[in-house]
């Protein structure tokens, strides 16, 4: 489904991803976790071209994103992503956050849109708040919306930089249940996280960057219960 | 003491049908200003490098430059360079209109500016195509920060607008003018537009606030 291959990103001098190269099969939940400043929403970022890689080659469900001929725009409707401070529209109600991509970008009926809309609205447990304004949403409630906007697009895969990472406390779960369901439902999903629990149970694989490399990545159980690398160890003594 | 309003009372309507004057070439102007200087303001922030030198370019020339000279050269020089005879009004409306343009290109450009950048983002992520995120998502939300500036550049370009008087078009300010030397008194005219003109700011004023209360409605 998404394959990278020597990706290199810098910002200027500052080079923040270092000759990453990975598969992602259909289907897989994957969790990308690292200290702070590891390159990890970088990397997540560079695998819908909101950050243009600097060398490399990424492609996603077979299209090359890195060729110039690529269409990215078209690409991206294929590649759902959710962002940290969810970046709903403040300006439209819930519902139409949810039907104006598939309105104007995939222009399917005004009817098929609400239908499925209102759809997601129950899977993910809002279907009271339709009319309502981003606005007049607590995070875990806004975030949850931001998720079924993305869906409502039909992805083939899903990004998530950090999303419960801008949350209160009780409002974590909420997010992580409906993120949850929709692995279960066989998405393949890209997490960036600090949720270890989420990267533990939910998570097909781990991977863990540090300054820009990719460390060492690996089944979730073996990874938090025995890593290989001293940096990895590090971490997770001070996280854990 | 030396007022007698009775002198100005046979003249009101001819300074009356001066608010229809003023105000039809003020709306033309607003609406020349305001989509010259939406696509100024899409130019600044463009990629296209040309473009932005140029909306760069005119917004000094135009901000840099009093009114009245640029009134003078429109009115004066195209029909000396070109032999066309420009009327005032069409004069008026170029003038203000190109004028206000610079002015609303700088305050659209920093509501855009002022949008979050997770909202291209999100748009982008979506894959909405440029065109349709400017008008859809950020130009909206840009618009309801910018109001306040633009309401206050449409009240100065209303006030102005009394330049033109200096062309010899039959504006409220020209009128007043003008009853002022037919009675030799030019205090009560000038009294009379000038509580005109301030009468017309108001409803400006509370229009702008009646619709920045309007498009609120998400807050």
């Amino acid at each position: 489904m998404i394959n990278v291959e020597h990706l290199y990103k810098s910002f200027g001098k500052n080079e923040v991803l270092k000759d990453i190269s990975i598969d992602i099969k259909q289907g897989e939940v994957v969790s990308v976790i690292g200290p702070s400043g590891s390159g990890k929403s970088t990397f997540l970022r560079c695998i819908n071209l909101l950050e243009t890689p600097t060398e490399g080659k990424i492609s996603v469900a077979g299209v090359d994103l890195t060729d110039k001929k690529t269409n990215v725009t078209k690409a991206r409707e294929k590649i759902g992503m959710v962002f940290q401070h969810f970046h709903l529209f403040p300006h439209l109600t819930v519902l139409e956050n949810l039907t104006y991509a598939p309105l104007k970008v995939k222009r399917i009926s005004k009817a098929e849109a609400e239908e499925k809309a209102l759809a997601l609205l129950e899977r993910v447990g809002l279907s009271d708040k339709q009319d309502a304004y981003p606005s007049s949403l607590s995070g875990g409630q806004k975030q949850r919306v931001a998720i079924a906007r993305a869906l409502a697009m039909e992805p083939d895969l899903m990004l998530f930089d950090e999303p419960t990472s801008a949350l209160d406390p009780e409002m974590v779960k909420e997010v992580l249940d409906v993120m949850k369901d929709l692995a279960e439902s066989g998405m393949t999903m890209l997490v960036v996280t600090h949720e270890m629990g989420f990267a533990r149970e939910v998570a097909d694989r781990v991977i863990f960057l540090d300054q820009g490399l990719l460390i060492e990545e690996g089944e979730p159980h073996a990874f938090f219960n025995n890593p290989k690398s001293e940096r990895a160890k590090d971490f997770l003594d001070k996280i854990l | 003491m030396n007022l007698d309003w009775s002198q100005i009372v046979p003249y009101i309507p001819f300074m009356l049908e001066g608010i229809w004057v003023t105000l039809q070439f003020v709306i033309v102007s607003i609406v020349i200003g305001f989509i010259i200087g939406t696509v100024l303001a899409l130019f600044k922030i463009g990629s296209i490098k040309p473009l932005r030198l140029f909306a760069d370019f005119y917004t000094s020339m135009f901000r840099g430059t009093p009114l009245i000279l640029q009134l003078m050269i429109i009115y004066l020089a195209v029909p000396q360079l070109t032999g066309y005879d420009i009327s005032a009004f069409l004069s008026a409306i170029l003038a203000f209109g190109l004028n206000s343009s610079a002015y609303v290109s700088e305050i659209i450009r920093a509501g855009i500016s002022a949008v979050d950048k997770g909202q291209t983002e999100a748009a982008m992520a979506l894959g909405v195509p440029y065109r349709q995120m400017m008008i859809d998502i950020i130009l909206p939300q840009a618009l309801k920060n910018i109001l306040p500036a633009l309401m206050n550049e449409f009240i100065t370009l209303t006030k102005e607008s009394a330049i033109v008087s200096t062309i010899g078009y039959l504006d409220l300010m020209r009128r007043g003018q003008v009853v002022g030397a037919n009675l030799y008194r030019n205090f009560e005219p000038l009294l009379f537009v000038g509580l005109i003109y301030w009468g017309l700011v108001m409803v400006l004023s509370l229009l702008g606030k009646w619709v920045e209360g309007r498009l609120s409605k998400g807050d």
